[in-house]
């Protein structure tokens, strides 16, 4: 395999391989019929990310005969003065060679050794997603709600409501459909996963300027997000939390009519929702009806009593998953999804390694050392 | 208990946030206490804070356009939280450019401050975002804890040199040493010394000003003690806990000043348009 990148497609391979690195240690290099494919995935089997690169993406791009699958750290810190990249691979002698042509003559060489590994395929077709909808990120800029030192959170998707449960914190943003470019959405659900990884798409996303596009189904199959252009395919599989983690679903139905909280403070559950209704939030019978707040207080608010406690005990642990609550909602543009902690395993559809049946843990901080 | 406010003006949302992210990089908690005319970030002196306190006063007025309290009872009204203030610093940031940021106090199984506004957006539909950020009621038995501190009997006031100045000053010699020596007299002069076995450095600052109580001498309204202008009060504090205390301060105060007692406290006050913050430093031997 030969092959050269030049111009401004050196910065978007940069951010490729940046994104990927948030994702998992080690890069997976596969050279195809339709072009170099770069994938990633993180040590517990829930993150999943490939980015196809057509060849018109390179100048020049030579194939070997046998497709080789490559394995090396990541390199991380592609120079913003790189002019052109050439990449090379030497059967022989198990190298990887990137050339970089820099500003001002300056040329560098990074010699990797590989090995090879097991082809690593995450399985999935995002055409028989039930939904989907995709939106420019600079639009939605759900980017200004990621809080950097967020060891853990969850960030379930209900169409138009967003939660993030940081440690110490939940957050709940509201999208309309019309923010989105394109928004197809059968059946109303929500998907928790973690955050974390999805932020790499952001990032690579933001600074290319393309539009993220975001499958996904039931609890349980993977959300996929992808990023496409006529040169470049990326996609980041993610695992979501099942629906079997709903222990609560039944009392959280009862819950709806709960009674008034103690004494001591007001019932704002009407209120915390006030702010929603009094925008101009299509009007439906949900925002009219009984209030959503009540599930919101009593699931998501239990996680929050245990993060409460959590940042003076602990502050630098990590932190577990949380599970996802699942609530029909009378078809409309607000309702509800909820979620709060325990530590179960998100199921996932990977088909590389079986997925172990234990906790999926976020590293503790993140390393922004790559983020401009 | 009750407490509802809102901000519309952009400026004070700005000036709020400031404020918060200030004391967020002061301590890690802190004590909100909610009048129905101000707003109170206090630190207690505890073995655990190093004996550090603080005291921090907003006037309601400033900052909301709405506010609305009801205390614990009638007799005692008010409200007091214990807060991680980074994390409203944190939900404060991400509504700098709302039209209004409505603030209060919730229960959601667990008693939270909660942050709601409306962000504009492109769309004709606004963004709605909600963040709940949990607090631990402070029950009254508890409140005397929380009281203003009394001005102590200082020995020397000085107006400080710009705070930026002074940090960069601190910032050089904690390299060199834990401890440094802040000492002042009533003639505008300041220096700041550390002292290590290999090397001693001193930063003499002059010029400074002193305000005019320090001239009054004595609190406890006795015959003014003429004290020699020249003669410097001083205390050996952790420079850690100065250089804190510098590293949070994002805008220039309309008024700095310390007020030293010999070899038992540093008090710092900051004096803003819409706030006011007292930081007390105990020295060490």
């Amino acid at each position: 395999m030969d092959c050269v990148v030049t111009g401004g497609n050196v910065k978007v391979l940069a951010k490729a391989i940046q994104s990927l690195s948030r994702i998992g240690d080690e890069l997976y290099v596969e050279p195809q019929e339709d072009g170099l494919a770069l994938r990633s995935v993180n040590s517990s089997r829930s993150a999943y990310a490939c980015f196809l690169f057509a060849p018109l993406f390179f100048s020049r791009c030579e194939k070997c005969a046998q497709s080789v699958q490559a394995v090396f750290r990541s390199l991380a810190s592609l120079e913003k003065t790189v002019e052109k990249c050439h990449i090379e691979l030497d059967e022989q002698k198990n190298r990887l060679t990137f050339t970089l042509h820099c500003k001002h003559g300056l040329l560098k060489t990074h010699n990797l050794s590989f090995q090879d590994s097991e082809s690593l395929q995450a399985v999935f077709d995002k055409d028989s997603y039930a939904n989907e909808f995709r939106s420019h990120p600079r639009s939605v800029n759900i980017s200004s709600f990621y809080f950097k030192r967020e060891i853990q959170s969850s960030f379930s998707l209900d169409n138009l409501q967003i939660f993030v449960l940081s440690k110490a914190m939940l957050t709940e943003l509201c999208l309309a459909s019309d923010e989105f470019d394109h928004f197809a959405v059968k059946a109303h659900n929500s998907v928790t996963f973690c955050l974390k990884e999805l932020r790499g798409l952001l990032v690579f996303a933001e600074s290319t300027g393309l539009p993220i596009s975001m499958y996904f189904d039931e609890p349980g199959s993977p959300v996929v997000l992808s990023v496409t252009d006529n040169v470049l395919e990326g996609n980041f599989v993610l695992a979501t939390l099942s629906e079997d983690s709903n222990h609560c679903k039944n009392n959280t139905r009862s819950a709806h009519t709960a009674a008034a909280p103690p004494d001591d403070f007001m019932n704002d559950d009407m209120d915390s929702y006030i702010i929603a209704m009094d925008t101009s939030m299509a009007p439906g019978p949900s925002t009219t009806g009984p209030p959503t707040a009540p599930f919101h207080k009593s699931t998501c608010s239990k996680q929050l009593a245990a993060a409460n406690h959590r940042p003076r005990l602990h502050s630098e642990e990590e932190e577990e998953e949380e599970e996802t609550e699942d609530l029909d909602r009378p078809p409309n543009k607000k309702f509800c999804s909820l979620f709060f902690g325990s530590v179960l395993p998100p199921s996932s559809q990977m088909t590389t390694q079986p997925v172990s049946s234990q906790e999926v843990l976020a590293s503790d901080s993140e390393d922004d050392s790559h983020a401009e | 208990m009750k407490f509802r406010g809102k901000i519309v003006d952009i400026a004070c949302l700005n000036h709020f946030s400031r404020v918060i992210t200030t004391i967020s990089k002061l301590t890690k908690m802190c004590v909100l206490r909610l009048t129905s005319d101000n707003l109170f970030f206090v630190l207690s002196e505890k073995v655990a804070n190093g004996g550090v306190s603080m005291w921090c006063e907003l006037s309601q007025a400033n900052f909301f356009d709405e506010y609305q309290m009801e205390g614990v009872s009638t007799e005692d009204n008010e409200i007091c939280l214990e807060v991680t203030p980074e994390n409203l610093s944190r939900a404060l940031k991400t509504v700098q450019n709302a039209k209004a940021v409505k603030l209060k106090l919730t229960k959601k199984h667990c008693p939270c401050l909660t942050i709601a506004a409306e962000l504009p957006t492109l769309s004709s539909i606004s963004r709605v975002v909600t963040h709940d950020v949990p607090v631990d009621v402070i029950p009254r038995r508890l409140w005397h804890e929380f009281k203003e501190p009394n001005m102590p009997d200082f020995d020397v006031s000085i107006y400080l040199p710009p705070l930026k100045t002074m940090k960069n000053v601190v910032d050089r010699m904690k390299n060199l040493s834990n401890f440094l020596v802040l000492e002042a007299n009533l003639n505008g002069e300041m220096n700041l010394k550390i002292e290590t076995d290999l090397v001693s450095v001193t930063t003499h600052f002059k010029d400074l000003g002193n305000p005019p109580w320090g001239e009054d001498a004595s609190q406890d309204g006795g015959p003014s003690q003429s004290r020699d202008p020249q003669a410097m009060a001083q205390a050996r504090v952790d420079i850690r806990k100065l250089q804190q205390f510098l590293m949070g301060q994002q805008v220039n105060p309309s008024k700095a000043m310390c007020n030293i007692v010999h070899e038992r406290v540093v008090h710092l006050i900051l004096l803003h348009e819409d706030m006011s913050l007292q930081y007390f430093i105990p020295a060490v031997a």
